[in-house]
């Protein structure tokens, strides 16, 4: 391992100054990803800055319409909250996706989110159900819609000094379903070769699809909407049909790479019947 | 690199640890606390050689810097056994041959203890996924997953 500090602030105040010191100061939640690459060298630090007991950054509330998730709060957590509430079903899937259990017991969502990887399981579940990302630093903090937070593989938007305070959805209406699936070659524990989320929100009178949200994992340098196929589907009604054309129109979004995990070709046509098979759950959720 | 005073539990024994900021809890158990039943197998969380308990929750330990463990409880494999009886998850794996090697038998059983205390009553695929972190490189899944189940029922009866 490389030499470097730790500290763990008790506040966000505390914690914001010493972020915005000289040097490299690599902020820690779960650290399942980030102790992992400062083994490797896949990341550096002069400094580490454990989050884990600052209060605002484990806050896990559901209530007046608003479900936050603080940057530290581990994806068990989230998973138990949104299967307990039967909200979020997509997001609820996806946090109990990511590695083993002994992973999920520590992994951050805002970690997941600030990792940035293109195949990050929770962001399509995320943008699917309109996160906002609240930032924090000690000049003050932002409010960025997710599908803004991404500027490659592993990078974000994020500047020096600032982090991730929570993300913060929308609770979704009654007649909204989500779903979130991945490809992997096994049952568990490997990386999406590609991932869709799907959202859709019908009249409940004409059954007419109000919103529709697709979002992508693992296709593209950053996760990425399909905002095509969303366009389409917003004004029709869920049938066989609709959901075959959203899901050929899905694959427009898809920038796809060849490389050990799938080939570009496969990628596109894993989008394509992932964003059929998750319009298909959704459609049977709202039924 | 700093080092850094820290109090925790281990296997409800209370410690005092003077730790570089640098170590990971996998080190600071085997290395400094002589506690070598947990196991190196990837260090990078995909193996689950060198899973315990932390506050509960099933973690790898070599994920974990040692710092973060100031005022937390760890239980390891050392920790299962009540005064020399072995716990009933122990006692499975023993009766139903859980193990070859036994390389990743303290992580599994450590696991399997984590999953029983949240879900006593598991279904054979909820084992199978809980489980999914843990690698047998001898491949002796099914004893494992039998263990388990005979361990659920164990505990039921007690």
């Amino acid at each position: 391992m490389p030499n470097f500090d730790y500290e763990a602030p008790t506040s966000l105040k505390t914690a914001l100054g010493v972020l915005s010191g000289n040097g490299e100061n690599r902020p820690l939640a779960g650290g399942t990803d980030v102790i992992d690459q400062l083994k490797n060298n896949r990341r550096n630090a002069d400094l580490v800055v454990d989050l884990k007991r600052i209060p605002e950054l484990l806050t896990l509330e559901l209530d007046e319409g608003r479900l936050r998730i603080g940057a530290a709060v581990s994806c068990t957590e989230v998973h138990n909250l949104t299967s307990e509430n039967d909200c979020f079903p997509a997001l609820s899937e996806a946090s109990e996706l990511i590695g083993s259990i002994h992973i999920q017991n520590r992994a951050s969502i805002g970690g997941n989110v600030c990792n940035a990887a293109p195949s990050a399981d929770t962001i399509p579940a995320l943008l699917v159900h309109e996160a906002i990302a609240h930032t924090a630093s000690a000049t003050g903090g932002r409010e960025i819609p997710l599908i803004d937070f991404f500027a490659g593989p592993g990078q974000t938007v994020l500047q020096k000094g600032e982090i991730l305070k929570e993300l913060v959805l929308p609770v979704p209406s009654s007649n909204t379903a989500s779903a979130y699936l991945r490809f992997i070659p096994r049952n568990e524990m490997d990386i999406a070769v590609a991932g869709v989320g799907s959202l859709i929100e019908v009249d409940p009178s004409s059954n007419i699809v109000q919103k529709a949200r697709i979002a992508l994992a693992s296709v593209a340098p950053t996760p990425v909407r399909a905002y095509t196929a969303e366009n389409f589907l917003e004004g029709s009604t869920i049938d066989n049909p609709t959901i075959e054309k959203a899901a050929d129109l899905a694959v427009e979004a898809a920038v796809p790479i060849t490389d050990v995990r799938g080939s570009a070709e496969y990628r596109k046509e894993l989008v394509k019947v992932l964003t059929k098979r998750t319009l298909n759950i959704c459609r049977e959720r709202l039924a | 690199m700093s080092k850094k005073h820290i109090k925790t539990t281990v296997n409800n024994v209370e410690h005092e640890i003077l730790v570089d900021s640098t170590w990971t809890l996998l080190e600071t158990l085997r290395d400094h606390l002589g506690l070598t039943g947990t196991k190196e197998g990837c260090s990078n969380g995909n193996c689950g050689a060198c899973t315990v308990m932390i506050d509960g929750k099933s973690s790898c330990s070599c994920l974990v810097l040692a710092p973060e463990i100031d005022g937390r409880k760890v239980t390891t494999v050392e920790g299962l056994a009540d005064h020399g009886h072995l716990s009933p998850v122990q006692d499975a794996f023993v009766e139903n041959s859980g193990l070859q090697c036994g390389f990743c038998t303290p992580g599994f059983m450590i696991a399997a203890t984590a999953l029983l205390n949240e879900n006593p009553h598991p279904t054979e695929n909820e084992i199978r996924l809980k489980l999914a972190g843990n690698l047998c490189r001898c491949t002796g899944y099914d004893k494992i997953v039998r263990s388990v189940q005979d361990a659920a029922e164990r505990l039921s009866k007690s």
